[in-house]
């Protein structure tokens, strides 16, 4: 089969892959029929996530058709079109009975701090991802959820994982109506936290980037205010001036460890890597909120060691709230908001590409060349049809 | 705006929701009952069905695992074991904590390490990595020409460069000799 093969950083190849196969009678096999490339992917393409062994096959957003079904498999059958949560998670341990999928404690051996995740080094438990024509789904009659039926395939490639993390970032900020919410980040995810802050009753959206055509995006799509970093001074002073000298309510952190912005970091975190990649969003969250108000983290950071203001924090009596979406949580309201039109995900997607070209791809999304905000991964003879019933027939 | 110190009456309320009638489904999860959840701790489950604990996958490659745990989980993946120089390092990393900052700078050397010895495969199987294609090269000379032709002319530059360094150092050894 045809997948994506990471070679180190900045280099990647289409090459021919041996087939997965099932390892588990809770396994399936799935034929994928769309494949994204995140933000988040970029840290691994970039060489900042450790344990990226070289030869791995990236993608933790994808859909596809169930080939074939361990034994154990009740509740999912060859034929599916299923979208699959970028989580891997048991729904048995302790933290699943909780619902934190994300923190799934039966899937990943390599680190207790992270659960499993497809194509995401093996600090996420050594699975490949979806970037290839068939990938191998652990823990499948839990994870998967079959497409409904009309649903356009890109919306459903963007409800495994790009929506429900901007969701969850906007929940976890625990907006109150009226709040005023600063979103860092124009990239997906932060333009589905705006949209998403407005559904919780969002009073004012900020968002805060240095590329113009994200901004642009970002302002016609979810109808904020936006902030090119580049042009004001000190994020957090500014942040103070436009909100009645007191700060955000709400300041969320959808960029992670490579936000541009800071000299010291970027030297410190990304090029020296003597701390877990830039901590200048976290810097700007933590110093641009108001007192008592709420930090929410969904970018991704490097293990361990980071220097961020912790101090100001306390003094501050913030709340910070993070995690990986718990994607699963999420998917039936989420379901629900895209059939009634309140959201239209796949509006984000600038690019469809064959996987056959992965490695111009990523270079194009990485160096955010023709104005690509989302990529999508298309296999071969996977169909370009809109809906999961029409890829069906 | 600020205005999340007081609880907005209901006039404040229609007032805010007019306000915001031209955003789609502005205010439609206001009610946090509607909320997919809060992600805090809560039970029961919102799984459809009861599920058992899994099986134990059995491992028929190296799986490493974290000093944290007593064992590996019931179910991993088994790409890419490790092997090698690059493996032998990822061993090492696996003797301290993740806790510990030697493991991740370990495990991020390793992978520079593999980084070499996969290049060194290549080229043993007489495949010469093709550089510009996997670096995306064609979708910069369509999408930033002008950046390409930056990069092409440092690229000569350097290689330019290195050559004049080396050829008097060639010239001093053909006169020794």
């Amino acid at each position: 089969m045809l997948a994506m093969n990471y070679r180190g950083p900045y280099r990647i190849r289409a090459v021919q892959k041996q087939e997965p196969e099932i390892e588990h009678p809770g396994d399936a096999i799935v034929r994928v029929t769309r494949s994204c490339i995140c933000g988040s992917d970029l840290h691994l393409y970039h060489g900042l996530v450790p344990d990226t062994r070289i030869g791995s096959t990236f993608g933790h957003e994808f859909t596809g058709v169930v080939e074939a079904v361990g034994p154990a498999v009740q509740h999912l059958k060859p034929g599916d079109h299923v979208l699959v949560p970028f989580n891997i998670f048991c729904g048995s341990c302790y933290f699943c009975q909780k619902e934190l999928y994300s923190n799934c404690h039966a899937t990943n051996p390599e680190a207790t701090a992270v659960g499993g995740i497809f194509g995401y080094s093996h600090t996420a438990g050594g699975y490949d991802g979806g970037q290839a024509e068939y990938v191998r789904v652990p823990m499948a009659d839990v994870g998967p959820t079959v497409i409904p039926a009309d649903m356009h395939l890109d919306d459903a490639v963007l409800l495994t994982d790009a929506l429900p993390t901007g969701y969850q970032a906007a929940e976890m900020g625990g907006i109150d109506e009226g709040d005023t919410v600063v979103i860092f980040g124009a990239g997906p995810i932060g333009i589905f936290a705006a949209k998403s802050a407005w559904l919780l009753g969002a009073g004012r959206v900020i968002v805060v980037d240095h590329l113009e055509y994200r901004l642009d995006f970002v302002r016609t799509y979810a109808q904020c205010e936006t902030i090119d970093f580049k042009q004001v001074g000190d994020m957090a002073m500014h942040i103070k001036k436009i909100t009645d000298g007191l700060g955000a309510d709400v300041c969320i952190d959808c960029v992670g460890c490579e936000a541009a912005g800071n000299f010291a970091q970027t030297l410190l975190g990304i090029k020296l890597k003597l701390q877990g990649g830039a901590a200048t969003v976290l810097h700007w969250c933590i110093n641009s909120v108001r007192k008592g108000g709420t930090v929410s983290i969904v970018g991704v950071y490097g293990p361990t060691f980071n220097a961020i203001p912790i101090g100001n924090a306390v003094n501050k009596g913030l709340t910070l709230r993070m995690n990986q979406a718990s994607v699963k949580r999420h998917l039936p309201r989420l379901i629900e908001h895209i059939q009634a039109g309140r959201i239209e995900p796949r509006r984000v997607i600038t690019h469809h590409v064959d996987l056959a070209d992965v490695a111009d791809a990523y270079h194009l999304f990485s160096s955010k060349l023709d104005n690509c905000i989302k990529t999508v991964l298309i296999p071969p003879g996977a169909p370009r049809v809109a809906t999961a019933t029409a890829a069906m027939q | 705006m600020n205005t999340s110190f007081t609880t907005p009456g209901d006039e404040d309320r229609a007032a805010s929701r007019a306000r915001f009638a031209h955003i789609v489904g502005w205010g439609a999860d206001l009610d946090r009952a509607m909320r997919p959840g809060v992600p805090k701790e809560r039970t029961p489950p919102r799984l459809p069905h009861p599920v058992e604990p899994p099986q134990q996958q059995h491992a028929d490659v190296e799986v490493l695992h974290s000093t944290e745990r007593p064992g590996i989980t019931p179910v991993f993946g088994t790409t890419l074991p490790p092997s090698g120089l690059s493996g032998r390092l990822r061993r090492a990393a696996f003797r301290h904590s993740e806790n510990d900052i030697r493991h991740w700078m370990m495990l991020l050397l390793a992978d520079r390490v593999q980084m070499g010895e996969a290049l060194c495969s290549d080229l043993a199987r007489g495949h010469v990595p093709n550089l510009y294609a996997e670096m995306g090269g064609r979708a910069e000379l369509r999408h930033n020409p002008m950046g390409a032709a930056r990069k092409a002319a440092i690229g000569i530059a350097a290689v330019a460069v290195l050559c004049m360094v080396l050829k008097p150092r060639k010239r001093a050894r053909r006169l020794r000799g």
